[in-house]
């Protein structure tokens, strides 16, 4: 059978479109690499509590077919229909589902910036660090959490990088009982003034209300702006972080760099749109002012290619709202409906919000330089600094394509994941669109024998 | 002012610098990309002889496997040359005689050829698939990183490099002789200019006003997670493959080149389609390639591919590539088309084209690669 509408994604945009899509009474069916909806904004472990944003929404979502633990690994046309191919459950069984149009919202992953150490053990993702949280795990560097106490207790944890999810992650930190000594966060208040007219009119405050809101850290953290963390050390784990003062190019200034002493560390530079499905469709894309590249949308969250539709962090790095508010207006759209000019108007002044966050936290040229020759860029295939700046200088690399091939950055696990942004900038480049005509592994057994889904 | 300007830096543009370089002219290479960002980085690397009936392709083809060897000696080990071999399997009684009929012609020619009898095949490949009728060892099939081979030819070559600078016209003087070229940043003059464009040598050749009619052909790989070293220790192949290379046909043609590589992934390679510069994902393709390398080696079947990725082989009709002086405008030269061959045959192309550029005899008979024996009527009208 065919499904009027297929999502890609139950976070905040897919399980909005989805049940809207549902109550304009379209046949939707729902898939998710997750087991649990909610996105890695409502990431929840299975068996424990919904977060109410979720329950709400999944409450919403009873005639929708969900297909949960389902990671779609291709999307392809088939006549006026899509066929999407799915890797599903933990047995990575094959499944197909066949639909009149897609909605793409798959989201967003943590960018990192390399340093110096980061490979260290004790060294988390922030985003990967309140996901451990939230999915109920302890947090590498504090040890299992003590009887009766939350799973970050007593920890002394570092958050640092760029942009809004800091503050979130340290407040949940703090909730779970770690120490948060500081918050370092490599923009400045002047980078919020430049993009006043969307932010607010007193910038410097609105900086600090959105990095250091949390009446919770008030007392015990502090926040340390236009700084970074340029180096991790410990011999096994971690046990420091030196934390240095960054010019507006996020330049380390030289001889401002100090010892930190701390249990872990949790860095994330923003996050970047998940673009590999939309990309291998031939969807055109944007570059946001961030200077990541995302699904361009119409109005009605419809993409270059007719019949796809995109919404959520695909589209730009926004929040929960803007992905809801997105998910609706796309759901409408595949209905036939025009949305409400409320809505339209909401959405704007979301993504123009959006947009200037983006701006302020967009990584300065500069911070190639706390790199030394030594430093791992690409983790999975151990690739230096030295080697991707030997292949830029020596050998004729240009881009992240080229450093990949003449050195293997980014051929690894994750397929360039991690260090793409980092190698693109490494080689003079703003990251181009990733292209990942699988956008996760598949056994060779499934590809041989893809299942076909009825008409 | 350098004596040619070579457009292209993937690998035959890189040994046509080489060469030239080596015979004492002073070459610049122009590309609008990075190095080896066409066909080059999509390649697989295949150095093979296994592959070409006997006939011109075979002698580029011998000949090449001889400077490959040499330059192993030369560059850098990142190149990573290595004389792996390929094993061609007959699936049936029917298939090994066929391709017993194509090793007699291509030993004739000086290829080395092995018949390996079924009951030996555990010997060579412990993990091939069990009833196969036999197959044929080529020990000459080698195999190097292409993208590191072509930045490494032109490293040596020490050429003048002008990346990310697009040529956007072909100059000539009043008598029609090629004087340089117009590039995106400023023109570059020299009484030589070699095509060297690959896939895109088609269009090359119309900014110089002559008609070449390259296609693209594209290809997919699969690579597999890392494996434990030497689960596939040749380049394996079916039999059918040969008939896949030398076909004219647009339509889908697949057959499953399985081989291992230092990195621990197994590359599955590659299907042959023209469908133009289409870079949507085709499920139809990779079903067939996974199918076959399966079917060659059934303890893929749980092995999960964690990426893929296409190319477009630069075709001519009667699968040759244009190599040499073009007579219709003095001054301008190819290296271009060689489809899916191009890193085997880019030392002897590139020596062929020193030898044109020099003056020189050429190291073999140049007259199947004219770039002038297609019908130009097409050139004309387009």
């Amino acid at each position: 059978m065919t499904a009027d509408l297929a999502v890609v994604g139950a976070g905040p945009a897919g399980l909005t479109a989805a049940a809207t899509a549902a109550r304009l009474g379209l046949d939707v069916t729902l898939l998710d690499a997750a087991q649990r909806p909610g996105g890695q904004l409502y990431r929840h472990p299975a068996g424990g509590p919904v977060p109410r944003p979720v329950r709400r929404l999944v409450r919403r979502l009873d005639r929708v077919t969900h297909l949960p633990h389902h990671h779609v690994w291709t999307v392809v046309r088939d006549g006026d229909t899509w066929l999407l191919h799915a890797v599903a459950g933990p047995d990575e069984a094959p499944a197909a589902v066949r639909a009149r149009a897609v909605l793409l919202a798959t989201g967003a992953y943590e960018r990192q910036l390399p340093f110096p150490g980061w490979t260290l053990p004790g060294v988390v993702g922030a985003g990967g660090a309140q996901a451990m949280l939230k999915g109920g795990l302890a947090l590498p560097g504090t040890g299992a959490p003590p009887a009766g106490t939350g799973p970050g207790a007593g920890g002394r944890i570092v958050v640092a990088g760029s942009g809004p999810l800091l503050l979130a992650v340290a407040t949940t930190l703090a909730a779970a009982g770690a120490r948060v000594p500081v918050l370092v966060e490599a923009s400045g208040p002047a980078a919020y003034a430049r993009h006043a007219a969307a932010l607010a009119r007193n910038p410097a405050k609105l900086f600090q209300g959105a990095l250091y809101g949390g009446a919770l850290l008030h007392r015990t953290t502090r926040l340390l702006t236009r700084h970074a963390v340029t180096a991790a050390h410990g011999t096994t784990r971690l046990e420091a972080v030196t934390v240095t003062r960054l010019d507006p190019d996020w330049r380390p200034v030289p001889g401002t760099g100090r010892r930190v002493p701390c249990d872990a560390l949790a860095v994330g530079h923003g996050l970047v749109p998940q673009l590999e499905l939309a990309t291998g469709l031939g969807c055109a894309t944007r570059r946001t002012p961030d200077g990541t590249p995302a699904v361009e949308v119409d109005a009605e969250q419809r993409t270059s290619v007719p019949g796809l539709w995109a919404a959520g962090e695909t589209c730009g790095v926004g929040g929960a709202e803007l992905a809801s508010a997105e998910g609706e207006i796309a759901a409408l759209s595949v209905a036939g409906r025009r949305p409400p000019a409320a809505a339209a108007r909401r959405r704007a002044r979301l993504r123009a919000f959006a947009d200037a966050l983006a701006a302020a936290h967009r990584p300065g040229p500069g911070w190639t330089d706390w790199l030394d020759g030594a430093t791992e860029v690409c983790r999975c295939e151990e690739v230096t600094a030295a080697r991707i700046r030997a292949a830029v200088t020596d050998l004729g690399a240009r881009d992240a394509r080229s450093v990949k091939l003449l050195t293997r950055a980014g051929m690894g696990w994750c397929q360039g994941r991690t260090c793409g942004p980092a190698v693109a900038r490494l080689a003079g480049r703003d990251p181009a669109p990733d292209r990942r005509p699988l956008s996760c592994p598949v056994p060779l057994s499934q590809l041989a024998q893809p299942p076909g889904a009825e008409k | 002012m350098p004596d040619a300007v070579i457009v292209g830096a993937g690998v035959v543009g890189a040994a046509c610098a080489y060469y030239a370089s080596r015979a004492g002219l002073t070459v610049t290479v122009v590309d609008r990309g990075p190095v080896a960002a066409g066909t080059t980085g999509a390649g697989e690397g295949n150095l093979l002889v296994s592959d070409k009936e006997a006939g011109p392709e075979l002698d580029l083809a011998l000949l090449s496997t001889r400077l490959w060897r040499e330059l192993a000696g030369t560059l850098p080990p990142e190149t990573e040359y290595e004389r792996k071999g390929g094993l061609v399997v007959a699936t049936d009684g029917a298939a090994l005689t066929a391709l017993r009929a194509f090793a007699e012609g291509q030993t004739k020619a000086g290829v080395e050829a092995y018949e390996i009898p079924a009951d030996g095949l555990g010997d060579l490949e412990p993990h091939l698939a069990p009833g196969l009728a036999g197959a044929f060892h080529y020990p000459e099939d080698a195999q190097v990183q292409p993208a590191m081979a072509a930045a490494q030819l032109l490293r040596a070559a020490r050429a003048d490099v002008r990346l990310g600078q697009e040529v956007t016209a072909v100059l000539t003087d009043r008598g029609g002789a090629v004087r340089g070229v117009r590039t995106s940043h400023g023109d570059l003059h020299a009484p030589a200019v070699v095509n060297a464009t690959g896939t895109w040598g088609k269009a090359l050749a119309r900014l110089a006003g002559v008609h070449l009619p390259v296609l693209p052909r594209r290809g997919f790989v699969l690579v597999t997670e890392p494996l434990p070293p030497r689960l596939v220790r040749h380049k394996v192949y079916a039999a059918d493959y040969i008939a896949g290379v030398a076909s004219g046909s647009a339509g889908l043609r697949s057959s499953a080149v399985v081989e291992g590589t230092p990195a621990g992934t197994v590359l599955i390679g590659a299907t042959r389609e023209r469908v133009g510069f289409d870079r949507t994902l085709s499920t139809e393709a990779l079903r067939r390639l996974a199918a076959r390398a399966v079917d060659l080696f059934p303890v893929l079947a749980g092995v999960r591919a964690i990426r893929a990725y296409h190319g477009f082989r630069p075709y001519l009709p009667d699968h040759l590539p244009a190599i040499g002086p073009d007579p219709r405008v003095p001054g301008l030269y190819h290296a271009c088309g060689h489809e899916g061959a191009g890193i085997g045959l880019a030392p002897a192309t590139g020596l062929l084209v020193a030898a044109a550029l020099c003056d020189d005899p050429p190291p073999l008979d140049p007259e199947p690669f004219r770039p002038d024996r297609f019908d130009d009527t097409e050139g004309a009208a387009s």
